[in-house]
């Protein structure tokens, strides 16, 4: 083969950044489909437009500044953030708040930032971020697990939300739509209610809530996939779920009737997404090891924080893009020792 | 056999290549009709001519002599005429042209008369390594650094270990691998030689595990030898880089080389096992430095192997004798695939350094342009040093020098391992080179107008003391002046006084 480098090193390892990003949309099979069938197949729909809308703004940015479209359109980042947007998203979401938010995820967070790899925040969660302060309502609406719900959604009801804003019964959101497991908690536990007596609801399930449990035990899986094929670097994920893990199990010791158990907190929400999937975004999060470390702790300790003592039920967001902000601090005081140095 | 007493963080796991060239044994490249014989095959200062065009010579004859105290003597690998001592283009990465003496050769390849030692405990320590220096010998591993200043450690330091260096962690490269399995005797001689010069017992010979020919071929022929029962063989995990001498250090003793030393500096020196081979030879035998082994191999070459060169040999003389796939002008590599350097003009010479000839790769970077950084920090991973390639990648590609020497940049061995793992496929290498020229001529310029500032303000205060000597002079003079007009007016009052008592009452 003809050198192709002007000076060494003639070799290159099999590496690339689209192999990257296709293993991360891998890794997250298993658990959309624990989506489709705890949460009815909107989640689907909700993943194709997303995708297809990122790839047209994306194509639009570059030619607007002027860059290739080969090269960064298959590169897979604006398909990872349409993908990982839309599994945050809830499954009632409306169409037009899917488009709002991935617009701004490629448009406002990633290219006018510089695109690929010079964006300081995770794009997907800046996006989720806007929609929640400005869309509380349908960012909020969740549905219970197909197994709880009396309408259960099939692809064309869910076909018929998304597009029409209704239910095909003519029913309204609020006969179908519930609070998520994290919401009923913190709400219950601010009207003085025992969290291990709100765990008994038939809303959770063995350790946490009912479906969310068993998605997030599938997203840690897919996580340890990547892992295992060297996609991520387990640092920032067993940080996070450690420091999650060991503040909510000190309060919980304390004060058991002020938080859920630490179990419930691993397992509920965005706890697995924001491990393995969004916290690890290279792009946004600290490069050196300990770095690294000391990031994916941030991001556990501020989303307890969030979700417990915070207005919102859920934190991941806020945490992991209040961790991004602090990334070029973090980097610069854990360099690590040079050899000889 | 010892166990490695360390590691280093990093490095690369590579497909070694190597069984390419090993099938045959070490073979002799045919005799050039033309030898071109840079002056400076050494870091150093070049040698200077000591023959002149047209003088016959011998083979082993000195043709050009050490020039400052980091230099070495150069020889004619074969007998013949000097043709030519001119400037002819070198094997350089930047294609330069140096001074080269040319010389054809007579086909009777005569040697000169060559002074042998036996027994090398009847020279000094100090005789050997100037014989080592008469001899032209510098380190054959690739840096060409004049093997006899290493083997002076000087009155302020000790040698405790003698570090072989038998790794030869590239990929494709085989000659220290050949030389071996082939002539494991002749580098125990070096050894012996070497430790007697070093005042030193303890020495390991440092071989990778990929090479278990080579190991057992050494173990044996050190089995036999009773005077060095304080060397030992150490079987070292195959790992890039660990061949490059502070890595080395590292995994065999656990020992960190500091920042801006040198392997002495904590007691330890590091030899090629072609280096020792060439010292045995040079002391023993009294041969001085005219070949070395070469591999030839890559995906493109026919019948890859290891070939005894004499120095000045045509490339395209070895390409041809082993036919090769390539194409005219196409280039290929002098070194290994993680640190050598491209040629395209085949008709450049074979140096002292040259160790390896490689034409077509496996796993060659590809030609597309490479993506943004995505920060990954897989470079940072596999960097042995514990760097930061990624932030030295952004200072250096926004000229931030200063940056990039906060992030320790010239503690950068180049070895690659970044640029390879890279998933954007980012040539970091090549911007760390870049930097480095550009923070050296940047100091080169600062350098220059320092000393120009201070030549100004040394101007200046010369003028300064000119005008002040002139000054004081003319004031002197002014004074001297003055005290002789007033001697004269006093004189003159004096003398009017006498001739005319009172003045004063004319005018009234």
């Amino acid at each position: 083969m003809p050198l192709s480098r002007l000076s060494s090193p003639f070799l290159s390892g099999t590496s690339r950044v689209t192999l990257h990003m296709l293993q991360l949309l891998l890794a997250l099979v298993p658990a959309v489909i624990a989506l489709v069938y705890f949460f009815g197949p909107s989640v689907l729909i909700t993943m194709t437009l997303a995708v297809v809308v990122a790839l047209l703004a994306e194509a639009l940015m570059l030619k607007l500044r002027g860059r290739p479209l080969k090269p960064f359109l298959t590169d897979g980042s604006a398909i990872v953030t349409a993908v990982l947007l839309a599994i945050a998203l809830p499954p009632l979401a409306p169409w037009w708040l899917t488009v709002v938010g991935i617009l701004f995820a490629i448009i406002f967070a990633k290219h006018l930032y510089g695109g690929l790899g010079y964006n300081p925040f995770n794009p997907a969660m800046v996006a989720y971020v806007l929609l929640l302060i400005s869309f509380p309502l349908e960012m909020t609406t969740w549905l219970p697990v197909a197994s709880l719900s009396e309408h259960p959604l099939d692809f064309a009801g869910a076909f018929h939300v998304i597009f029409n804003g209704q239910l095909v019964s003519g029913l309204s959101f609020d006969t179908v739509s519930g609070a998520t497991p994290l919401d009923a908690m913190k709400t219950q536990i601010g009207l003085l209610q025992h969290p291990s007596y709100i765990a008994q609801q038939p809303l959770f399930g063995l350790f946490a809530g009912k479906g969310w449990e068993w998605i997030n035990i599938w997203l840690a899986l897919g996580g340890a996939f990547l892992i295992a094929r060297r996609v991520i670097s387990w640092h920032i994920p067993v940080a996070m779920l450690l420091g999650l893990t060991t503040i909510s199990l000190i309060t919980w010791l304390i004060a058991p009737e002020t938080t859920g158990s630490p179990l419930f907190h691993l397992l509920s929400g965005g706890t697995m997404l924001g491990a393995f999937f969004i916290a690890t975004d290279p792009v946004t999060a600290a490069t050196t090891i300990k770095g690294r470390i000391v990031f994916g702790a941030g991001v556990g300790l501020l989303t307890y924080i969030i979700r417990v003592w915070g207005g919102y039920p859920d934190g991941v967001a806020f945490a992991v893009l209040l961790m991004n902000m602090l990334v070029p601090l973090i980097d610069y005081y854990t360099q690590p020792k040079v050899y000889g140095g | 056999m010892t166990t490695p007493l360390g590691s280093f963080p990093g490095g690369l796991v590579l497909d070694g290549q190597k069984k390419r060239s090993t099938y045959d044994a070490i073979r002799k490249t045919p005799l050039s009709k033309k030898l071109i014989l840079p002056l400076q095959q050494h870091i150093g200062e070049a040698s200077e001519p000591i023959v002149q065009v047209g003088d016959k010579v011998l083979k082993g004859q000195k043709i050009a002599r050490a020039d400052g105290h980091v230099s070495v003597y150069l020889h004619a690998p074969s007998s013949g005429t000097v043709t030519a001592i001119d400037e002819q283009p070198i094997p350089h990465p930047s294609g330069l042209s140096a001074p080269c003496i040319t010389i054809e050769t007579d086909g009777e390849d005569r040697w000169v008369d060559l002074e042998e030692t036996p027994d090398f405990t009847t020279l000094s320590e100090h005789e050997i390594r100037h014989r080592i220096r008469e001899a032209g010998i510098v380190g054959l591993g690739g840096a060409g650094f004049p093997s006899f200043i290493k083997l002076n450690p000087g009155v302020h330091h000790t040698v405790e270990t003698l570090i072989i260096n038998g790794v030869e962690c590239e990929p494709y490269i085989t000659c220290d691998d050949m030389i071996m399995r082939e002539r494991a005797e002749g580098i125990l001689d070096g050894i012996e030689i070497m430790r007697y010069a070093l005042r030193v017992n303890k020495c390991i010979i440092a071989i990778e595990d990929n090479k278990p020919e080579a190991i057992s071929a050494m173990e044996l022929a050190l089995a036999r030898r009773t005077e060095l029962h304080d060397t030992n063989i150490v079987a070292i995990p195959t790992r890039y880089p660990t061949g490059s001498e502070k890595q080395l250090i590292q995994v065999v003793t656990g020992k960190q080389v500091p920042s801006n030393g040198l392997p002495i500096d904590i007691g330890i020196v590091c030899h090629n096992v072609g280096t020792s081979y060439a010292i045995g030879r040079a002391i023993t035998h009294g041969e001085p430095l005219i070949s070395r082994i070469v591999t030839v191999t890559g995906i493109d070459v026919t019948h890859a192997g290891n070939f005894e060169t004499l120095f000045g040999t045509p490339m395209h003389e070895l390409l041809s004798f082993c036919e090769t796939r390539r194409e005219a002008n196409e280039p290929f590599i002098l070194g290994g695939p993680m640190m050598g350097y491209n040629l395209s003009g085949d008709h450049l010479p074979v140096t002292k350094t040259a160790n390896c000839i490689l034409v077509g790769v496996d796993n060659a970077a590809p030609k597309t342009d490479p993506l943004p950084c995505i920060r990954c920090g897989e470079c940072a991973t596999a960097c042995p040093v514990s760097l930061l390639p990624q932030q030295l990648y952004w200072y250096s590609r926004s000229k931030e020098l200063e940056k990039t020497r906060e992030y320790n940049l010239f503690d950068c061995i180049e070895c690659g391992c970044c640029s390879y793992v890279c998933p954007s496929k980012i040539p970091l290498v090549h911007y760390f080179r870049f930097a480095k020229t550009e923070t050296m001529n940047q100091e080169l310029e600062t350098q220059k107008a320092d000393n120009a500032r201070i030549r100004h303000e040394n101007r200046l205060e010369r003028h300064e003391a000119e005008k002040k000597e002139k000054e004081e002079r003319q004031r002197q003079r002014k004074l001297a002046l003055a005290a002789t007009k007033a001697a004269k007016e006093k004189e003159a009052a004096e003398k009017a006084k006498t001739a005319d008592p009172q003045p004063d009452s004319q005018e009234q």
